[in-house]
């Protein structure tokens, strides 16, 4: 069974239907691309899976389990993780703190160990530090840990929110966008990031993405959307090839 | 190597703050049973330490939940009122009773935390600044029309059990519970919502909860403040915990800095002495306030002035860096 199974999912805002009957199967492991031109409904179809949107038709499920209505916590919770177009860091705050606001719901330490910083706090702290600093080294931020994060450039900023949605160790990784506004030399370093992840977490990707080179290049399949329906779906390189793809994309 | 060269950097840290902790309670004593402070100077050290208890306490909510709360004399109130009303109708002993009155006085406080914390789970900014300013003043209005509160005439006979000893170790607590706090996983998770509330969510942080949890900390101290307040000046007046009592604690907190510690202690020592410094102008103490505040507001709003400040900042941090080094 497919770790993740939408089944005609939609939404409309006011009269606009932002995404209409979108339907996908995910494998486990797969490193899977969303494209589509401006305005599509590329985002739309990430806020409904992690329940910033709630459904007007239709369902999704991962593992088997139904997550539609479901709020942001608790999907992010049951193992859906996230990065932004926009990015969203916790901007006044450390890089390492941003990632372990990834890792809060692994701890279980409570209030009282908090104020009172009781071994098991400081155990737990430790352990973190060290989860998160592993983390950075991933995305080569380790030597900017104590930066805040707002201090980043672009580029490493987008691999923080990646290196915080990983932290919060889930099954599932939605990535919008996240070679936006990266040189071709950061796109390609990226590139073999999203395969380190994806064979070293044991993690299954869903990413949003304009960059023909990095879909062509690591994506194995992909859906394509025009105004929130499917135009295409398929393996990468034939989806790509495919002229009505090719006339979506160039326009008419 | 890296690792131990931080740990040995935060005990550092750590133990200069005890160390400067011991040193100001030592101090203190000495100046104060030497005479040098003078019985008006000594008479400002508990009022010191109230406001610390409030600063402090009103720069979680603040500083580091991101949430606007005009309403900080209003949990003062509460616990005033409560904390003394309880010494006055109970019979224990002295060093039974007050550190008992403080908890209920907190505790008091703490509930209305979380009847104020509710509609802070749906509003924010300018709305909940003003949800917090009514709940302080509907509050002051009530305990003016009860009559066990004493009303407006105020509520007298309290015991003077207030002292710089008791008083000092309450603010201690104060700072150490919430410095402790911050620096956990629950206030990195309070500081998350305030950076950005919606990747918080994404992260499965439980909004709903750390917003409470914030109020009703706040709360707490700032109750048991009251507490200190009323066994210090012996009678309380509801007149005292008006929207001007909330405001001088918000400027206590944005002059200390949002979000910094250690600015809103020191800032709260200048906030309290500064009315006793310059007496003449005491009619225009609140003039003056509203002025520092704007100054303030502009300044931090101002990303220029935000880079030129990290500017100065990152230069400094570097050179203890080489120094230390
Ligand atoms: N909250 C909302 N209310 C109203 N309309 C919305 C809302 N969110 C998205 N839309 C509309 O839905 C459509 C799809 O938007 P979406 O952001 O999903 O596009 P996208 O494919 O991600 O585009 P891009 O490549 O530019 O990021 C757009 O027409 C947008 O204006
Ligand atoms: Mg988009």
């Amino acid at each position: 069974m497919a770790l993740l199974t939408v089944k005609n999912l939609g939404i409309n805002f006011g009269g606009l239907k932002a995404v209409d009957d979108f339907s996908v199967n995910i494998e486990k492991g797969m490193l899977y691309g969303l494209i589509g031109p401006n305005g599509a409904g590329k985002t739309t179809v990430f806020n409904l899976l992690t329940g910033v949107y709630k459904p007007s038709t239709g369902t999704f499920r991962l593992d088997g389990e139904l997550l539609n209505g479901k709020s942001p916590i608790e999907i992010n919770r049951m193992g859906i993780a996230r990065t932004f177009q926009n990015i969203r860091l916790f901007s006044n705050m450390s890089v390492l703190d941003n990632v372990k606001v990834g890792l809060h719901n692994h701890q279980t330490y409570n209030i009282f160990d908090g104020v009172f910083h009781t071994p098991k706090y400081v155990r737990e702290e430790k352990a973190m530090d060290k989860e998160a600093e592993e983390l950075l080294k991933v995305f080569d931020l380790d030597k900017e840990k104590d930066f805040r994060s707002f201090n980043l450039p672009y580029g490493k900023q987008r691999k923080l929110e990646i290196a915080r949605a990983l932290a919060t160790k889930p099954k599932l990784l939605l990535l919008d966008e996240p070679a936006a506004g990266m040189n071709p030399n950061e796109t390609e370093e990226l590139m073999s990031t999203i395969r380190f992840v994806r064979d070293n977490f044991d993690m299954t990707i869903l990413l949003i993405e304009h960059d023909m080179r990095l879909v062509g290049g690591i994506c194995e399949e992909v859906t394509v959307l025009n105004f929130g329906t499917e135009l295409a779906q398929g393996k990468t390189s034939e989806v790509l090839n495919d002229p009505r793809v090719i006339t979506a994309y160039l326009g008419e | 190597m890296e690792n131990f060269k931080n740990l040995l950097r935060t005990k550092k840290k750590t133990v200069i703050s005890v160390i400067i902790g011991i040193a100001a309670f030592i101090i203190c004593n000495i100046l104060i049973k030497s005479g040098v402070l003078g019985r008006q100077g000594a008479g400002l050290l508990v009022p010191i330490c109230i406001n610390i208890m409030l600063a402090v306490s009103l720069n979680l909510i603040v500083g580091f939940l991101g949430e606007l709360s005009l309403g900080h004399a209003g949990f003062m109130s509460v616990g005033a009122y409560a904390g003394c009303l309880f010494t006055i109708h109970a019979n224990l002993p002295t060093v039974i009773e007050f550190p008992l009155a403080l908890i209920i006085g907190g505790l008091t406080a703490a509930i209305f935390g979380v009847i104020i914390g509710l509609p802070a789970l749906r509003l924010n900014g300018d709305y909940l600044a003003i949800v917090t300013l009514a709940f302080g003043e509907i509050i002051r209005s009530i305990i003016n029309s009860l009559d066990f509160t004493g009303g407006a005439g105020g509520l007298k006979g309290i015991n003077k059990f207030s002292n710089f000893n008791v008083a000092y170790i309450a603010a201690i607590i104060t700072i150490v519970v919430i410095v402790n706090l911050v620096n956990s996983r629950h206030g990195r998770a309070i500081t998350a919502i305030r950076d950005n509330i919606i990747s918080a969510e994404a992260m499965g942080i439980n909004v709903v909860f750390y917003k409470l949890i914030s109020f009703v900390m706040a709360a707490f101290f700032a109750g048991a403040a009251g507490v200190l307040y009323g066994h210090h000046l012996a009678i309380l007046k509801p007149g005292t915990f008006d929207f001007n009592k909330s405001i001088e604690i918000l400027v206590i907190v944005v002059l200390g800095g949002m979000g910094s510690i250690p600015g809103s202690i020191i800032a709260a020592i200048i906030i309290t002495l500064l009315p006793e410094l310059l007496r003449d102008l005491s009619d225009y103490r609140m003039l003056i306030y509203s002025i520092a505040l704007i100054v303030m507001m502009l300044s931090n709003s101002s990303p220029k002035f935000a880079d030129f400040r990290e500017k100065i900042a990152s230069k400094f941090r570097r050179k203890t860096r080489k120094e230390a080094a």
